[in-house]
């Protein structure tokens, strides 16, 4: 095995070569369409989360423009509740989801030293099918009767009012759900499948074992979603009473049947971040994961976890008294498995060499703001004090602690991390560490007051305000557009690393001085095809996590 | 690392704030931590948040000091040869176990806290509240006392989009109510809460309750004021365009005026207590037609009302109770709310539009409980306004219709 086999297929490139723009306009278009290529793949999702994350934000912005100030000044109530219910859907699985589904087509068979994924068909009609849930999604905004508006978490009886945009929200959520599943399927079978000889399973890079996890938490949630979604449907169009009381049936249910998916769905939201942050710590730590055996074992309690916490988003619908004590302890419980990781996150720093580039940086802030979303998800956690924090922005602070600076921060940091082995130029690196400064000092100003305004008494989901509050909804407006503006930061430099390379640094095959792992083989940019041949791992105790060779890993010296 | 230690400090002022403010009412300006509210559980809930709060500190600190201590200290240029330990199973044991015990400790009182909220014996007054887009229904059960509570006017008008009002100068704007729910203090009281269209939640900080209002389910939940005085709260639960504008405004007054006031309620008195501030630019003659709309609600709801004054101000109860969904403008909100404007119920025969009125459809609850002239005033108003042709009625003509 050598260093050559890797990317064996550079001979005839000009066979299997990507079509280019040179080509033609025509050829290079249906290239995108009809690409089974899991890099062609992993950057379509990733243009798609790009662009869903401007929409969404561009949403936000309209609902922070609006509560800049006590009164109505912009937008009605109505078009209000619209733009918190896109901004959520679009947000949770338009850029959040695709973001990680595209690190995972980029960087899973990369890492598990397989030519690609086990499905490459399955996977190109999983992304084609997303362009057209979203604008499915989104076409309630040009209608008449208006985009849906009751929540991203769609409870009945509420939803049901929706007007014509209702059967698109349906369909959109339905395909989404295809698309994951597609997406999680192949993940899986990759993984299980396609390792290269020697790579155990508890040799597999972290970023692969979470979205193995992912993987099921996805197939398993996803059609209960469906399944939710679609006796909404019926409910409305077709006579049902699902969740209706009066042809007896139960509006609770719909909630119990949606956060049995949601639940999980949020560590999907987060298990991937996690293995993003234990790849790059020990990178810039220059220092072996502390605890791989019992980080992996951790996220796997933590998904099994997920799936008996569901009523805690519930405490105050009138549930008995001893589902309400089972959903907290075991709530509680999940604090344990990811103390632990912040715990190993924290020790596999301690004693390392560290240097922060922006993706250490943002790896740091990471845990930083990831820990203070968990301590008020902890706080929620305590039922009868979540009774006054449900639905305030207590609750907004939580969670967009854990998918901003977690999630989101995650995925930065990950694209900073690995686009100079996709482009193979190095983005600028000053640039890189004034969006970092930029958007952790903005998001903190957006969202750690509001932590206060809902402990107070200010409700989420609303367009106006009490006086009471005016102060820290203005905070919270300028941190909000700040955060907005400084991403064009990142989007100036990645473009440059795309499109706009000239004065760019080349990119060595390392890349870091302390990365570890197959993906740093392979020259940068990667070839359009990689690993065509397995690479052999050789059957000691040195993973591909973590080993001491300089240029090319253990499995290629054999 | 200026952002994280800003971070901190903010978190420092917070807890400060937080320990300071002992006597805190929700909604009070400068006021950012939990209320410790008038009742003996808020105080409990207030102990348990504070408790958890402190616990979450105590861990932060210690470990965000290593994390940070590690940054400064373990940087390449002071710490070249990094380490190379990466497990060790007593280590990782301990920080499994002592989170594990940290969290029993705190469960320990949580769970008793959650056992006694649940207790509802022993209550000696039963409110059933009611929600609706987007207004509180509150009925005092074996009393046949029960009326409606909205977003006072002064809001109501100061927060539509460009109403041109300044909100700061609006008193307590969308925290008050025309009616105001009235309890005593020191008793047992059991809310028994409900919803008629779609899930609502009734949440006052100060009293430390809050629970969904559930359509077709009741729910339960209890509280005893111990302090007479005014306590806010709002809707907590997504409900539609207007969920940030329905309002809940609880009045515990002594035992002995509580009595008064329901004796009063009753015999359909006007009374002092339970009304929100009297609107501060009406005009004295339309104060009567004011005052007509807040005091016939106060009639048990099968019992027609006396007819009010014959210059019931149409527009005025139209604004009251139809333009939450029908709008001011009498647009509507199609598909859920229709508009009114050009509609063919309003500009057809009297006798079915004032049927509709009367017992609702779909969506829109009755409005029986209005009175004749009421009624008259607003179905006169939406058959005039806006360019409609459906003609005057009259309260003799809505008297005809009830009970048909």
């Amino acid at each position: 095995m050598s260093h050559d086999h890797a990317h064996a297929g550079h001979a005839d490139d000009h066979h299997h070569g990507p079509v280019q723009l040179s080509d033609g306009f025509g050829k290079w278009i249906l290239r995108w369409i009809t690409t089974t290529n899991h890099k062609d793949l992993g950057t379509l999702y990733l243009l798609l989360s790009c662009t869903m994350f401007l929409i969404g934000g561009l949403m936000s912005l309209v609902i922070r423009a609006e509560l800049w100030m006590p009164g109505l000044q912009f937008v009605d109530p109505e078009f209000f509740n619209q733009m918190t219910t896109l901004h959520a859907l679009v947000m949770i699985f338009g850029g959040v989801m695709p973001g990680f589904v595209g690190l995972a087509n980029w960087m899973v068979p990369m890492q598990v030293g397989a030519g690609d994924l086990a499905l490459p068909r399955v996977n190109n009609w999983g992304f084609w099918i997303l362009p057209f849930a979203f604008t499915m999604l989104l076409s309630g905004l040009f209608m008449d009767s208006g985009a849906p508006a009751g929540g991203w978490t769609m409870y009945p009886p509420l939803v049901l009012q929706t007007g014509s945009s209702f059967p698109m929200l349906i369909f959109a959520v339905h395909l989404m759900g295809i698309s994951s599943i597609t997406g999680a399927i192949n993940v899986v079978v990759t993984i299980l499948n396609m390792r290269a000889p020697g790579m155990t399973l508890l040799k597999l890079p972290l970023f692969s074992w979470t979205w193995l996890v992912t993987g099921y938490l996805l197939i398993a949630t996803m059609p209960v979603l469906a399944g939710a979604v679609t006796m909404l449907l019926t409910d409305k169009y077709f006579a049902t009473s699902f969740f209706s009381a009066a042809g007896g049936g139960d509006p609770v249910m719909f909630q119990h049947i949606f956060w049995f998916f949601g639940h999980p769905e949020v560590y999907i939201l987060i298990l991937p971040a996690f293995g993003v942050i234990s790849t790059i710590i020990p990178t810039f730590a220059r220092k072996r994961l502390f605890g791989y055996d019992s980080m992996v074992y951790a996220v796997a309690s933590i998904a099994f976890l997920s799936f008996i916490v569901w009523a805690h988003h519930m405490f105050t619908v009138g549930m008995p008294l001893a589902g309400e004590l089972f959903f907290m302890f075991a709530t509680m419980l999940i604090a344990v498995p990811t103390g632990v990781k912040v715990f190993n996150w924290i020790a596999t720093m301690w004693r390392g060499a560290m240097t922060f580039e922006t993706p250490m940086l943002f790896a740091i802030a990471f845990v930083f703001l990831f820990t203070i979303g968990g301590f008020s998800g902890l706080m929620l956690a305590i039922a009868p004090a979540d009774f006054q924090y449900h639905d305030t922005y207590f609750v907004v602070a939580h969670f967009h602690y854990v998918l901003v600076p977690g999630a989101v921060f995650a995925i930065i940091a990950a694209v900073y991390y690995w686009i100079p082995k996709w482009t193979g130029v190095m983005y600028n690196e000053t640039l890189g560490k004034l969006h970092f400064w930029l958007s952790a000092i903005f998001i903190n100003v957006l969202f750690f007051p509001q932590h206060f305004i809902g402990l107070a008494g200010m409700q989420r989901r609303v367009p106006d305000y009490a006086l009471a509050f005016a102060d820290v909804n203005e905070w919270s407006s300028i941190g909000a557009f700040g955060f907005f503006v400084a991403q064009f930061l990142m989007l100036y430099n990645f473009a440059r690393c795309v499109w706009f390379r000239g004065g760019m640094q080349k990119a060595t095959a390392r890349v870091w001085e302390g990365a570890h792992g197959l993906e740093w083989t392979v020259p940068s940019p990667a070839p359009y095809h990689t690993f065509e041949v397995p690479p052999v791992l050789p059957p000691d105790e040195s993973t591909v996590v973590w080993d001491e060779a300089d240029e090319v890993v253990t499995g290629n010296k054999g | 690392m200026s952002m994280m230690k800003g971070g901190l400090r903010l978190a420092l002022i917070a807890a400060l704030l937080a320990s300071g403010a002992a006597h805190g009412v929700a909604y009070e300006p400068g006021h950012w931590n939990m209320p410790v509210g008038v009742t003996e559980m808020s105080r409990t809930v207030f102990g348990l948040h504070m408790l958890i709060f402190w616990v979450c500190v105590g861990i932060a600190v210690l470990v965000f000091g290593a994390m940070f201590y590690s940054v400064f200290a373990h940087r390449k240029s002071r710490h070249p040869k990094p380490a190379d330990f990466h497990e060790s199973t007593a280590v990782e044991i301990a920080w499994t176990v002592v989170p594990f015990v940290i969290l029993v400790l705190m469960a320990i009182p949580a769970a008793g806290t959650l056992v006694k909220m649940e207790d509802m014996r022993g209550s000696e007054v039963s409110i059933k509240v009611t929600g609706f887009q987007w207004k509180w229904q509150y009925e005092y059960l074996d009393q046949g006392v029960s009326f409606y509570s909205t977003l006072h006017a002064d809001s109501n008008r100061a927060r539509q989009l460009h109403s041109g009002i300044d909100p700061n100068s609006v008193p307590n704007y969308l925290l008050e109510v025309d009616n105001r729910l009235v309890v005593p203090t020191g008793k047992k009281l059991r809310f028994l809460i409900t919803a008629n269209d779609v899930i609502h939640a009734w949440w006052v900080p100060d009293l430390a309750v809050k629970k969904d209002a559930i359509p077709g389910f009741v729910n339960e939940m209890w509280a005893i004021v111990e302090t007479p005085g005014i306590y806010r709260g709002v809707c907590a639960e997504l409900c539609g365009r207007d969920h940030g504008f329905m309002p809940i405004v609880v009045e515990a007054v002594e035992p002995a005026k509580y009595e008064q006031w329901l004796a009063a309620r009753k015999a359909g008195q006007p009374t002092d207590i339970g009304h929100g501030p009297a609107r501060s630019d009406v005009a004295a003659a339309s104060n009567v037609a004011s005052d007509a709309v807040a005091a016939v609600p106060a009639q048990a709801s099968s019992e027609p009302a006396a007819p009010a004054a014959a210059s019931a101000d149409g527009e005025k109860v139209y604004n009251a109770q139809c333009a939450a969904c029908h709008q001011p403008t009498g647009k509507g909100m199609p598909p859920s709310f229709p508009a009114l404007v050009g509609s063919a119920i309003v500009n057809g025969p009297a006798a079915a539009h004032i049927q509709h009125t009367l017992k609702g459809k779909n969506l829109m609850p009755p409005f029986a409980r209005l009175s004749d002239a009421d009624i008259a005033a607003a179905v006169t108003h939406e058959r005039t306004s806006w360019g409609n042709q459906g003609g005057a009625v009259t309260a003799e003509q809505v008297r005809a219709q009830r009970g048909k």
